[in-house]
């Protein structure tokens, strides 16, 4: 942690604690709804810690709770949670530890270290941001979760705090620099329209994915751009 | 809870699911060695990944239509982090103006 300390500035820290915080609330209201839904203490004390995934937790909860299969609930929150896939190949190598590392470094990958990780500029902000916004959420979800269903009704509508517009505010502010890049924008902005499109209609999970097909948006800038240089002579 | 046995299946399938996602993304960039362009490209498929996921989770729920306060707020977030305004305040701001939409009565 101390090595956290040194490699990070105060308030990229700060900002980390302040979205730990976050999760911390929703996962109070996770917990007070699975036990408002008839399950026992250890299960989402069990998920948090071993999903470790937020909304395909709500969804496995929800789906179980409606009376459906527990595999069937388990398929539909696998594709929430496909997204990790791009995130894993997004991460440059290295930030989520070496060796026996990467075992717990890989557990800890999520929408906020993920994002935390890829704001910051060179690798190792980005493993330190990485660790320490997965570590926080380790503790900050599950020990919300078991606060939650400890407490049960008091907590459960935790909308009426605004605490569900936290998450995509959070995300939002981490990626508005990439968004400052013209090219990043108009390929987010049509990402974000696919999946708004696509999801009354699939299941979740999946119009995010679709979303991805927005990438053929940026491809343009990678194309040669030899021919459009002016010639220098010789 | 009716059948223990098959939600804690349920459970360890989704946690397995998950884990083997989470490597799986890993594992094929260590195998592909990749240009810089496709480098950033991952990064920028990455923003795109984020930004449905602010646009889906801000705007619906389930599969029907959020309600007009969270998105409201999230926006209000947006516009302040454009603005280069504080992580906190950002936060603070769209948590508070859609609470205080609720209370006045926005669904």
């Amino acid at each position: 942690m101390s090595s956290i300390r040194r490699t990070l500035e105060g308030s990229v820290l700060r900002d980390i604690a302040l979205t730990c915080l976050a999760v911390l609330f929703i996962g109070l209201s996770y917990g007070a709804i699975a036990v408002a839904s008839g399950f026992p203490l250890w299960v989402p004390a069990a998920q948090s810690v071993l999903v470790l995934a937020g909304a395909s937790e709500f969804l496995f909860i929800g789906v179980v709770a409606a009376g459906g299969n527990p595999f069937a609930a388990a398929l539909a929150g696998l594709l929430v949670n496909s997204r990790h896939l791009p995130y894993g190949l997004a991460l440059p190598p290295g930030v989520t530890g070496r060796g026996w590392r990467r075992v717990s470094g890989t557990h800890v990958m999520n929408d906020e270290s993920v994002v935390f990780a890829l704001a910051q500029e060179d690798l190792p902000r980005k493993r330190a941001a990485y660790w320490a916004c997965g570590i926080g959420v380790l503790v900050c979800w599950p020990g919300g979760a078991v606060l939650g269903a400890l407490i049960g009704s008091a907590v459960r509508d935790t909308n009426a705090f605004g605490l569900d517009a936290m998450f995509p505010a959070v995300i939002l502010a981490l990626i508005v620099p990439d968004l400052r890049e013209r090219l990043t924008m108009r390929a987010a902005l049509a990402g974000a329209a696919v999946a708004l499109i696509a999801a009354p209609f699939l299941p979740a999970g999946l119009p995010v994915l679709l979303a991805l097909v927005a990438v053929l948006l940026l491809l343009r800038d990678h194309e040669p751009r030899g021919d459009h240089l002016p010639q220098v002579a010789p | 809870m009716k059948d223990t046995t098959l939600v804690v299946a349920g459970m360890a399938t989704l946690a397995a699911g998950t884990y083997a996602f989470r490597l799986s993304g890993q594992l094929l960039r260590a195998r592909i060695s990749f240009p810089p362009p496709a480098t950033k490209l991952l990064e920028g498929a990455t923003v795109i990944l984020l930004a449905a996921l602010v646009a889906t989770t801000a705007l619906t729920q389930g599969h029907g239509f959020s309600g007009v306060a969270r998105p409201v707020g999230v926006l209000i977030g947006g516009v302040l982090a454009w603005r280069k305004a504080p992580f906190l305040v950002v936060v603070i701001a769209a948590a508070g103006v859609t609470a205080g939409l609720r209370l006045l009565g926005v669904p």
